[in-house]
């Protein structure tokens, strides 16, 4: 019989196992001591978190008009409800099928996680009560419809149930129009969108574009046509030997001399379309090494089926490369969205940007730590669950990869 | 022989119609290039700006805070660049050693038997990848370098001095306030060096820990039961084969990095970007500059990736 | 009009042409059509300098620039808030305005012969707004007396400015050596400066002082007493569309007339009740738009005056509120009082 160590030993072992590892143990050990030390003295005695108190709304939203916020809570508990129907109904499924032991764990903590924030933010904020009652009133939204389909969603048939995804997509849109306004809403131009609202517009809506553009550049890559391959070879080749900063400053000063008067759109659209356009060739890279990992007998076997072109791609060969080119796909949307503060160095107000402009402010100079550091950890968490998702829907689609998310550094 | 009847209709023609996809596609770029193109002449035109390359002769009239080439505002735009690619390449050329080092460093560290050193590597990776670059490089410069100690505060160790306006290297001396010395690098520089080296390390140390994960487990026993200590097992056994797959993956990372470096505006190093910036602003001429950085960045990706496909084709299986 | 025609038609602009040719009253300018039809006015501020352009944590625009930016659009729209700010750093700001991302550039720029000429940048500027001059601050415990004690130590500046090249002129004059230290951004510039990495920072003397009311002890910086250059700030347009710049010109003007004559944000109405009553005022009728063609002429609204007036005040109330000596600035009037006090502010006349 074998005679599990002990904790202790175990951590004896790992720890102290030579004298070399001991004392790298303690000089790592010292080190870590002493910069939590100093992070905690500095976060709870030093740092002066009033400047993102005061700006917070202008961090959230930047210059959205005020009378028009309500369009945004409004679709922040829209959010709120998708994201409460959605996992409802993921758990009730995963409660009827067989168990999964990652789930359930994950989400104990993903609750806890969630409520403990929607208690704490808005008062560490210091916002009004009415406000933060808003927030209170979103999150049991959240929770009562979470609740409820977790309990009764088995009982909604299922075709019904496979529509349910589908609102994504239709909140997307409808988001869009909220944001932007029209169909009788006041328009709100996207130079007052700003701070993490425009970040994440803006990394959203280059996501779900270069995704398609790359899948296509990817297959015109790969195509026997020669003037496909080398057109979509020179397309993707010159994206990624130039830095995004040099593509962004070309589409905000350049774009305007390459279509007539009043042609181009918003800056802030220019700005979106030269980040779609520039992570579809990546996109396009890592899409295309799923396909090469694809044996060329599943194409051959599929025409020879009699499928057409068009149809053994969409149904035999996409989907196998793309779950292949998952990881590093992820890997994109994730440096995308870390791209997108370079937004800020042409003067468009998205975190980093509008971070820059409270700092400009005299009231709050020289408190620039406490802004950095809120801005990091607002970009980790985003990033890191970005990352910790498509590992679990890596793992959901393939049980057997053990692979983790393959992140790639911003191509800045 | 077939008769005429039987050929399919030119529509559905094999040989005909993906050269008629094609023609149609190539038409239409043709037609969208010709129409931007065109606007691009008439609103220059109309701007005075026609493209011309002159200007490059033309005194810069500013003057850039550290290069190793000497300048100065009197000399021409060419100059001002030239400077600024120099100053580019040399925080490039030390970010790929540094990264690499690092990179490697914590590459192979989530391998250790020291379970807490494994953690902090994995804890590092993570940690610094999920968090952008112009945010850790702003970071790094007006939080990390700018509270270093000032003049006779300056941390100082033989030879070596560490103040809040550089690294001194060889007996610095406080000059009326200033410290000099033979070799310097300046805190811009530093901040620049240590964001772009801490970020892509992170990246190398992925494409290293891959590189030697797949490595078989058996070299590893193989190698100890032969008596080496898995210091040895790494460096002459395991790393030689794992360098084949490591190489590939290195090139994107360095040119990324490469690309990552025309991020120095953020900390007040005065890059190609940088001056670039400033040329066009003293100039006017937009699109000569644009064409000019978008050259020079291509150029210096194509030099990392023939250095690396050099590289690549010693590290590869030699088979006979 | 030939040559327009002649390079335009080729594409599509045909269609353009006849459409903007109809508008205005005999007055060609795309781009107040442009302004009209979009309905509002998109203007380049800086929107991170106290005093001339600021956002307010509410989200509010204020500032000198931005009040110019007001006025152009009451005068040409009718209402001072159908106004888009768009944030623009100073290297960006020419190629914005060039390529029509801008349709006014109000973010304290200074009028040179090369930005002004149509070799150069080819920008039309209206009327100096605030006469300025480039300084330079160092801290009050430096001991630095004059530029010449700042050679050989490191100098903040910010990139893409006219003030870098003042800066090399200067010290290759002073034959000093020295370190430019350049950031893109205002902000970044400040820090770094305050930080102390550099011993002194340069720019022009209004933002110094704007900045400098921010510091944690204003009292301790000092701006040397050398001039490094002349810096008159204008509202900027684009030579190609003079019936624009002619109008946004004419709007600055307003503004100054308005003070020299004494009419305020306050007294307008009644002034301009006393000018519809009393037909003996015709200078004042005039310049209201009451009898005339003023407005006509230059594409605008007969009563352009009265809304730029009403809408942010004449100059001297612009002055007073956003950088004199009531606001956080204090700046005094200086060169920039009206001609009758001994300054340098002068309208022509509106006939």
């Amino acid at each position: 019989m074998i005679v599990r160590p002990s904790r202790l030993e175990q951590l004896r072992q790992e720890l102290f196992s030579s004298r070399l590892n001991g004392l790298i143990s303690i000089a790592l050990i010292a080190f870590l001591v002493t910069a939590a030390l100093g992070l905690a003295k500095w976060a709870l005695f030093q740092a002066q978190w009033a400047v993102i108190r005061a700006n917070s709304t202008l961090f959230a939203l930047g210059r959205y008009p005020l009378e028009q916020q309500w369009r945004l809570w409004l679709l922040t508990a829209l959010l709120a409800l998708a994201t409460g129907l959605s996992w409802g109904l993921l758990r009730a499924i995963l409660r009827s099928g067989p168990p999964v032991t990652l789930w359930p764990r994950n989400d104990r903590w993903a609750l806890a996680v969630l409520v403990l924030l929607s208690l704490w933010l808005p008062m560490a904020l210091r916002l009004s009560l009415a406000i933060q009652m808003r927030w209170w009133g979103i999150t049991l939204l959240l929770l009562v419809v979470r609740w409820a389909l977790g309990r009764w969603g088995s009982a909604i048939p299922a075709t019904a149930r496979r529509l349910i995804p589908l609102i994504w997509p239709l909140l997307y849109l409808l988001g869009m129009v909220l944001i932007s306004g029209g169909l009788g809403l006041v328009q709100v131009a996207p130079s007052e969108w700003g701070g993490l609202l425009l970040t994440l517009l803006m990394s959203s809506f280059a996501i779900l574009l270069c995704f398609p553009l790359g899948i296509l550049l990817a297959l015109g890559r790969r195509s026997a046509l020669p003037l496909l391959r080398w057109g979509s070879v020179l397309y993707i080749e010159f994206i990624r030997g130039a830095p995004l900063i040099t593509l962004l400053f070309l589409g905000q000063n350049i774009l305007g001399f390459l279509l007539p008067g009043g042609m181009a759109p918003d800056r802030v659209w220019r700005a979106a379309w030269v980040l779609t356009f520039f992570a579809a060739a990546y996109v396009a890279e890592a899409v295309r090494s799923g396909l090469a990992a694809l044996p060329a007998g599943q194409l051959e076997a599929a025409r020879s089926l009699g499928l057409p072109m068009p149809q053994a791609l969409i149904h035999v060969v996409l989907p196998q490369a793309l779950r292949v080119a998952l990881p590093a796909t992820v890997g994109q949307f994730i440096s995308l969205l870390q791209d997108t503060t370079l937004l800020s160095l042409i003067g468009l107000l998205d975190l980093l940007g509008t971070a820059r402009t409270v700092m400009a402010n005299p009231a709050f100079l020289g408190q620039s730590a406490e802004v950095y550091l809120v801005l990091a950890v607002l970009f980790w968490c985003c990033c890191a669950a970005l990352g910790l998702g498509s590992r679990a829907l890596e793992e959901r689609l393939n049980p057997h990869s053990r692979s983790s998310a393959n992140l790639s550094p911003s191509q800045a | 022989m077939t008769s005429r009847a039987e050929d399919p209709p030119w529509w559905r023609n094999r040989r005909l119609l993906p050269w008629l996809v094609q023609g149609v596609a190539a038409l239409v770029v043709a037609v969208v290039v010709a129409f931007l193109l065109s606007n691009l002449l008439i609103n220059l035109t109309a701007r005075g700006l026609l493209l011309s390359w002159s200007w490059l002769g033309n005194p810069a009239g500013f003057d850039i805070s550290e290069t190793l080439l000497p300048f100065d505002a009197s000399l021409p735009y060419w100059r001002a660049l030239l400077a600024g690619l120099v100053n580019t390449l040399r925080v490039v050329l030390a970010g790929l050693v540094g990264a690499t080092v690092l990179g490697t460093l914590v590459g192979t560290a989530s391998f250790s038997s020291n379970g807490l050193l494994k953690r902090l590597a994995r804890i590092y990776v993570e940690l610094i990848r999920n968090i952008p670059l112009l945010l850790q490089l702003v970071f790094w410069y007006f939080v990390v370098f700018l509270a270093l100690p000032k003049g006779s505060a300056a941390i100082q160790l033989p030879g070596v001095v560490l103040a809040q306006s550089g690294l001194f290297l060889g007996s610095p001396e406080l000059v009326n306030g200033v410290w000099r010395a033979p070799l310097s690098f300046t805190v811009e520089f530093g901040a620049l060096l240590t964001g772009l080296v801490v970020y892509s390390a992170a990246f190398i140390a992925e494409v290293v820990r891959g590189g030697v994960a797949s490595v078989a487990r058996g070299q590893w026993e193989a190698a100890s039961s032969l008596g080496f200590s898995s210091l040895q097992t790494l460096r002459r056994i395991v790393m030689p084969q794992a360098l084949r797959v490591i190489v590939p993956g290195l090139n994107s990372q360095y040119i990324s990095l490469a690309k990552n470096s025309s991020l120095a505006v953020a900390c007040g190093y005065s890059d190609l970007y940088s001056v670039a910036e400033t040329t066009l602003n003293q100039s006017g001429r937009a699109v000569e500059v644009v064409l000019i950085l978008l050259g020079s960045y291509l150029v210096i990706d194509l030099l990392i990736s023939a250095l690396m496909n050099g590289l690549n084709g010693l590290v590869q299986l030699k088979e006979r | 009009m030939l040559r327009r025609l002649a390079t335009a038609l080729p594409l599509i602009g045909a269609l353009a042409l006849v459409g903007c040719a109809s508008d205005g009253g005999g007055i060609q300018s795309q781009k107040m059509a442009a302004i009209k039809s979009r309905g509002n006015l998109i203007c380049g501020v800086d929107g991170k300098l106290p005093g001339f352009s600021f956002v307010a944590p509410d989200g509010s625009y204020s500032g000198l620039d931005v009040d110019f930016c007001k006025a152009t659009a009451a005068a040409l729209l009718g209402d001072p808030a159908k106004v888009t700010y768009r944030d623009l750093s100073s290297s960006e700001r020419f190629a914005a305005l060039g390529s029509g991302e801008v349709d006014l550039l109000s973010r304290n720029t200074t009028m040179t012969l090369s930005r002004d000429a149509p070799g150069g940048n080819a920008l039309a500027f209206a009327p100096t707004t605030f006469y300025d001059g480039q300084a330079v601050m160092v801290p009050a415990s430096s001991g630095i007396q004059s530029l010449k004690d700042v050679a050989g130590k490191p100098i903040c500046v910010e990139t893409g400015t006219s003030t870098e090249l003042n800066l090399a002129d200067r010290m290759r004059e002073l034959n000093a050596a020295y370190t430019p230290l350049k950031f893109q951004s205002g902000d970044q510039t400040y820090a770094a400066y305050l930080q102390g990495r550099c011993v002194a920072v340069t720019s022009d003397r209004s933002q110094l002082a704007a900045k400098r009311t921010g510091f944690p002890n204003p009292a301790g910086h000092i701006l040397l007493p050398d001039v490094l250059s002349k810096e008159p700030l204008n509202p900027a347009t684009v030579n190609s569309d003079p019936a624009w710049a002619d109008a946004v010109r004419w709007v600055v003007y307003s503004l100054i007339e308005a003070e020299e004559i004494g009419i305020t944000a306050a007294n307008i109405d009644a002034k301009l009740a006393e000018a519809e009553a009393n037909k003996n005022l015709a200078q004042l009728r005039r310049f209201f738009g009451v009898e005339g063609d003023l407005g006509k002429q230059l594409g605008l609204p007969a009563d352009f005056v009265v809304k730029a007036v009403k809408a942010v005040g004449n100059y001297g109330e612009v002055f007073e509120r956003n950088v004199g000596t009531g606001s956080p600035l204090k700046l005094e009037r200086g060169v920039n009082q009206q001609w009758r006090q001994g300054g340098l502010m002068y309208s022509p006349p509106f006939l």
